[in-house]
C-alpha cells in the first residue's frame, strides 16, 4: 500500500543557552491514507515536534535531520519536507496535509469571520473560482462538519463561536482543502469531555466521509481508543512501540507502553477499596446552604453567577470529589472555601462558623493545592522556604532552626529528596512540584485540603503516584478534602462522595460509585457516556450503546 | 533593594549574544565604563580644577588655543576645556544617582502598593500619574529651579533642581512598569497560595510580589540616566543650570561656547558636547542591549540556522 507520509529517521534538536538540546531521535513512522495513526507520549517525548516537521513548522531554533516524506496517496511519496522551498511547502500546506490545533481560539484570527478564514486558504490555493462560490463553498463546508445554521454563521466572528464550534471550523478549513492528511495536536484536549466526544465523532467522519487520514497526537489514551487505527508510544524522542490498536491496549510489549497503560485511571472499573473514613456523625468541616458567588460584571453588564444556590457538606475525613465541566463553578466554590473568592449570597460555615472578612482564624486550617505546580510557586523562593512558609506566617515562635526542621520532615513526608530542599521550582519536575505543593498546605496540618485539580498539568504517570500520594497521606493524616476536577476517572479513584456539578447549580451527588455507575442525572448521564475510557473494544461497544447515542451520534 | 537590581542585569548573557545585539551591547558597555571611570578618578585625570582660572605661572588666558600647557585651550571666561570636560562627567554622573533614587524608590513603592491593593487609592495614583506625565519635563525643570534656587544656583541647588525635575517625570514611568507587573504577578497562583495560608497583604507585598515584578527596571534604568543628563544640560545650556564655580557642568559650557563657534573656535563646544553625546549613547545603547538580551524571543542564537524566509517570495 502507498503512503500518505512516512518519516525516515527524524533527528530533531533545538539550540538552546546551554548547547543543543535533542527532542526527537530517529523517529521512523509512515500513514497510509484514510488511516488514524495516533502517536501517544508524556509531555517531552517529542510527539509535537514530530507532528510539526510534517508540515514543515518548527521553529527557527531548530535543526532536523531525515526525511518526512510527503505524497497524495496515489504513488509513494517522494516530497521531501524538510528540504522543499518556502514556495512549495506553502503549496503542500492545506493540499497534502493541514494542521488542527489544541487551542482553537487561538488557531483562528479574531478579526476576521469564518467564512474570510475559510475562503483564505481556498484563495491561496486557487480554488473556488468567484467569491461568491468560494463562500458557497464555505457554507457547504461549515455545514458538513457539523455546525448549525451555516448560511449565518459564515459571518460570524471565532469569539461569537463556542470552542467545539471552533475547532469544527478548524477542520472545515483543512477538509475544504480537500487535504489527505489531517495532523491533529491534542485536538480535543481544551474542550470539555461532552464536546470532546463530538469533535472525536467528527474525525471519525473526516476518515470514513471523506477519506482522510489523520496523524493523532495526544495524550489520552481514552482519546487513542476512541478513535486511532494504529498507535506509535513515544518516550525520550524515539517510538518505543507500534502496534493496531487493539493488539497494543490488550498486549503492550514494551515495558514502557506497560507502565503508561497501568497507570491510566480506567473508569469504569471500580473505586479504589478503602475503609469509610468519613465521620458523618460529627460536626461538618464545611457546610453551605443555598450558596451564591457572582462575578461582577464590568460597568453596565450584569454579573455572571458563577455558583448558583448550592448545598453541600463535607465531614470530617472525607474525601469529596466535585466534578463538572469548565464554567460549571466547580473551581469558584474551591476557591470562595479559601477565601480567595468572595461569597455573594447564601450561607458557607467553616469549622462550625460562618466564614467572615477575619481569615486569619481559619487560615491555618485549610490547605490548598493549585492545579499548575508551575505557577503555584514564588519562582525566587527555595522549595523549603515556599513549604516553610505557612509556619513562618502562623508559626513563628518555632524559630528559625525548627521551622527548617519540620518544612525537611514534610518534604519527605512527600517523599522528595533531601537534596530537593535548596532547589528552585523551576529545577524540579511537574509531578514533583505537585508534591511541594502537597507538602506546603500540608504543612499546618489543616483539617480540610482543597485540591483544584491537582493532577490536569500532570502526564499520567506522574498523575497515578500523585494520586497515590494524596490517598496514603489522607489515610495517615484523616483530613477532609475537597477534590476539584473534570476528570470523573481519577474522581472515581480517589472520592468517597461525588457532587456534579452543571451551569453553577448541583446535577446531582451521592456516593461515588452510585452516580458514576449508575447515574440517574440526564446531565450526569451524558457526561458519563461522553468520557471516552482506554479500552478500544469496550470504547466500540460504548459507541453502540443507546445510552451513548444521544451525545456521540451525529 | 539597589543590590537586587545589579543582580538582575543579565549580564552572564553578554555570551550568548550575536552580532549587532553584541556589539550595541559592548559598545554600550564600554562607553558607560569609560564615563563611571572619567568621573570616579575625575580629580586625579583633570590637570586643573573646574573653577581654576590661574596656576603659578599666572592667568590661563581666554579663549586661548590647545597647546602643551592647556591640550583643549581655553574658554572665554579662561577656564581649561580639558578639566571643565573631566570635572563634568562627575556632575552628570551625581545626576544621574540622585534622579534615580529620588524616582525609583517612590515610584516602586507606589506601584507595589497601587498595584497590589487596587480599588479608589490605585484609580488616584494613575490619574496623578498621567497628569504628571503631561508635563513637558524640561519646563518642569525651569520652574523647579527656579522655585529652588531664583534661578542661578550652586551645586546642591542645581543637582537638586535638576533631580527632582527627571525624578517628577520619572517616578510615573517607574510607577506603571512596576504596577503593571504587579497586577500580572498579584493574579499568580503562587500570590494565591500565599494569601490561602493567611499571609498578611504586607509580607505578600516584599516577599512574594515585589521581587518578581523588578526584573525590568534595570533596562528603564540605563534608559532613563541618559534622560538625566540631557535634562541637566538642558537646563545648563538654557542657562538654569549650575555657576561655573561650584561645578563643571556641560550643559553650561555648550551654551558659553554658542558664540565662539561662529568665530572659528571649536576647541570649546565639541569637547562637553561629545562628553554628553558619548555617555547617552553608552547608556543608552546599554540599556537597549539589556533589554534585547533579556528577552529570550529577541535574543539570537549562534547555532541557529538563519530562519527560512516563509513570507518571502524566493520560488522553487
Amino acid at each position: 500500500m502507498t503512503d500518505l507520509l512516512r518519516i525516515e529517521d527524524l533527528h530533531v534538536s533545538f539550540a538552546t543557552d546551554t548547547g543543543p538540546a535533542p527532542a526527537v531521535g530517529g523517529v521512523s513512522l509512515s500513514v497510509a491514507p484514510g488511516e488514524v495513526l495516533a502517536l501517544v507520549g508524556e509531555s517531552g517525548s517529542g510527539k509535537t515536534v514530530t507532528a510539526r516537521s510534517v508540515l514543515g513548522l518548527l521553529p527557527a531554533t531548530a535543526t532536523a535531520h531525515g526525511r518526512v516524506l510527503l505524497g497524495d496517496g496515489t504513488a509513494d511519496p517522494e516530497e521531501d519536507v524538510l528540504t522543499a522551498s518556502p514556495a512549495r511547502l506553502r503549496a503542500l500546506r492545506g493540499t497534502h496535509a493541514a494542521m488542527v490545533f489544541q487551542e482553537p481560539s487561538t488557531a483562528l484570527n479574531p478579526v476576521f469571520t469564518i467564512g474570510w478564514q475559510l475562503t483564505e486558504g481556498l484563495r491561496a490555493h486557487g480554488h473556488g473560482g468567484s467569491k461568491s462560490e468560494r463562500r458557497a463553498l464555505a457554507i457547504e463546508w461549515l455545514d458538513k462538519v457539523g455546525i448549525p445554521d451555516p448560511a449565518t454563521r459564515v459571518d460570524h466572528y471565532p469569539h461569537q463561536l463556542s470552542g467545539g464550534q471552533k475547532q469544527r471550523a478548524v477542520i472545515a478549513m483543512a477538509l475544504a482543502l480537500g487535504t489527505r492528511l489531517i495532523v491533529a495536536d491534542e485536538p480535543t484536549t481544551a474542550l470539555d469531555v461532552t464536546v470532546q466526544a463530538e469533535i472525536l465523532e467528527l474525525l471519525h467522519r473526516c476518515r470514513t466521509d471523506f477519506g482522510t487520514a489523520v496523524l493523532l497526537i495526544t495524550h489520552n489514551m481514552g482519546v487513542v481508543a476512541d478513535l486511532a487505527d494504529r498507535v506509535a508510544v513515544m518516550r525520550a524522542g524515539q517510538v518505543v512501540e507500534q502496534a493496531p490498536v487493539r493488539d497494543l491496549f490488550a498486549a503492550p510489549a514494551a515495558p514502557y507502553t506497560r507502565e503508561l497503560l497501568a497507570a491510566v485511571p480506567d473508569f469504569g472499573t471500580g473505586g479504589r477499596a478503602r475503609p469509610a473514613a468519613a465521620d458523618v456523625a460529627g460536626q461538618p468541616v464545611v457546610r453551605a446552604s443555598q450558596l451564591v458567588v457572582d462575578y461582577p460584571g464590568r460597568l453596565g453588564s450584569k454579573g455572571f453567577r458563577a455558583v448558583d444556590g448550592v448545598n453541600f457538606e463535607i465531614h470530617p475525613g472525607e474525601m469529596l470529589g466535585l466534578v463538572g465541566e469548565s464554567g460549571s463553578g466547580k473551581t469558584t466554590i474551591g476557591r470562595a472555601i479559601a477565601g480567595l473568592t468572595p461569597v455573594t449570597g447564601g450561607r458557607l460555615e467553616l469549622f462550625g462558623e460562618p466564614l467572615t472578612r477575619k481569615r486569619k482564624a481559619v487560615a491555618g486550617r485549610i490547605g490548598y493545592v493549585f492545579q499548575d505546580p508551575a505557577t503555584s510557586f514564588n519562582p525566587l523562593l527555595t522549595i523549603t522556604d515556599s513549604i516553610a512558609e505557612p509556619l513562618v506566617v502562623h508559626r513563628r515562635e518555632l524559630g528559625a532552626k525548627e521551622i527548617r526542621t519540620q518544612a525537611e520532615a514534610l518534604l519527605e513526608a512527600v517523599h522528595l529528596p533531601r537534596a530537593y530542599a535548596d532547589r528552585y521550582p523551576h529545577e524540579l519536575s511537574g509531578g514533583q512540584r505537585q508534591r511541594a505543593s502537597l507538602a506546603r498546605a500540608l504543612a499546618l496540618r489543616p483539617k480540610l485540603l482543597v485540591a483544584d485539580e491537582p493532577t490536569s498539568a500532570l502526564d499520567v504517570s506522574v498523575q497515578a503516584k500523585v494520586l497515590d500520594l494524596f490517598a496514603e497521606l489522607q489515610q495517615e493524616l484523616g483530613f477532609a478534602a475537597l477534590f476539584v476536577s473534570h476528570d470523573l476517572a481519577v474522581v472515581e479513584q480517589v472520592a468517597d462522595r461525588v457532587i456534579v456539578l452543571h451551569r453553577g447549580r448541583i446535577a446531582e451527588e451521592g456516593a461515588t460509585s452510585q452516580v458514576l455507575g449508575s447515574p440517574q442525572d440526564d446531565y450526569t448521564r451524558r457526561l458519563v457516556a461522553a468520557l471516552p475510557v482506554p479500552d478500544p473494544v469496550r470504547q466500540a461497544r460504548r459507541h453502540h450503546s443507546p445510552v451513548a447515542e444521544g451525545v456521540t451520534g451525529p | 533593594m539597589a543590590l537586587v537590581l545589579v543582580r538582575r542585569l543579565p549580564l552572564p548573557r553578554l555570551r550568548t549574544g550575536v552580532g549587532v545585539q553584541r556589539a550595541m551591547l559592548l559598545t554600550g558597555l564600554v562607553l558607560t565604563a569609560l564615563f563611571v571611570l572619567t568621573a570616579v578618578l575625575g580629580p586625579a585625570l583633570a590637570p586643573h580644577g573646574y573653577a581654576q582660572l590661574r596656576d603659578t605661572e599666572g592667568l590661563f588666558g581666554s579663549q586661548q588655543h590647545p597647546s602643551g600647557s592647556h591640550p583643549l585651550g581655553t574658554t572665554i571666561a579662561g577656564y581649561d576645556v580639558l578639566s571643565r570636560t573631566i570635572w563634568g562627567a562627575r556632575t552628570a554622573l551625581l545626576i544621574i544617582l540622585a534622579a534615580l533614587l529620588l524616582s525609583v524608590v517612590p515610584g516602586t513603592v507606589l506601584g507595589l502598593v497601587s498595584g497590589y491593593l487596587g480599588g479608589r487609592l490605585d484609580r488616584l495614583l494613575v490619574g496623578l500619574a498621567d497628569a504628571l506625565y503631561a508635563f513637558p519635563p524640561l519646563l518642569l525643570a525651569i520652574v523647579m529651579s527656579i522655585v529652588i534656587s531664583g534661578g542661578q544656583s550652586s551645586l546642591v541647588g542645581g543637582l537638586g533642581a535638576a533631580a527632582c525635575s527627571v525624578a517628577v517625570s520619572f517616578v510615573p514611568q517607574y510607577f506603571r512598569v512596576v504596577r503593571a507587573e504587579v497586577i500580572r504577578v498579584k493574579s499568580e497562583p503562587f500570590v494565591d497560595a500565599a494569601r490561602v495560608i493567611g499571609t498578611g497583604p504586607w509580607r505578600i507585598m516584599t516577599r512574594h510580589v515585589l521581587r518578581n515584578s523588578v526584573r525590568t527596571l534595570p533596562l528603564i534604568f540605563t534608559i532613563n540616566a541618559s534622560e538625566a543628563i540631557l535634562t541637566l544640560a538642558g537646563l545648563g545650556f538654557l542657562g538654569f543650570g549650575i555657576e561655573p564655580n561650584s561645578a563643571a557642568e556641560w550643559g553650561y559650557d555648550l551654551n558659553r561656547a554658542v558664540a565662539d563657534v561662529t568665530s572659528g573656535i571649536w576647541w570649546t563646544a565639541i569637547p562637553p558636547g561629545l562628553g554628553i553625546v558619548l555617555t547617552v549613547l553608552g547608556t543608552t545603547l546599554l540599556g537597549e542591549g539589556l533589554t534585547d538580551l533579556a528577552d529570550p524571543r529577541l535574543r539570537r542564537r549562534t547555532d541557529a540556522p538563519v530562519p527560512p524566509a516563509d513570507g518571502g517570495g524566493d520560488g522553487d
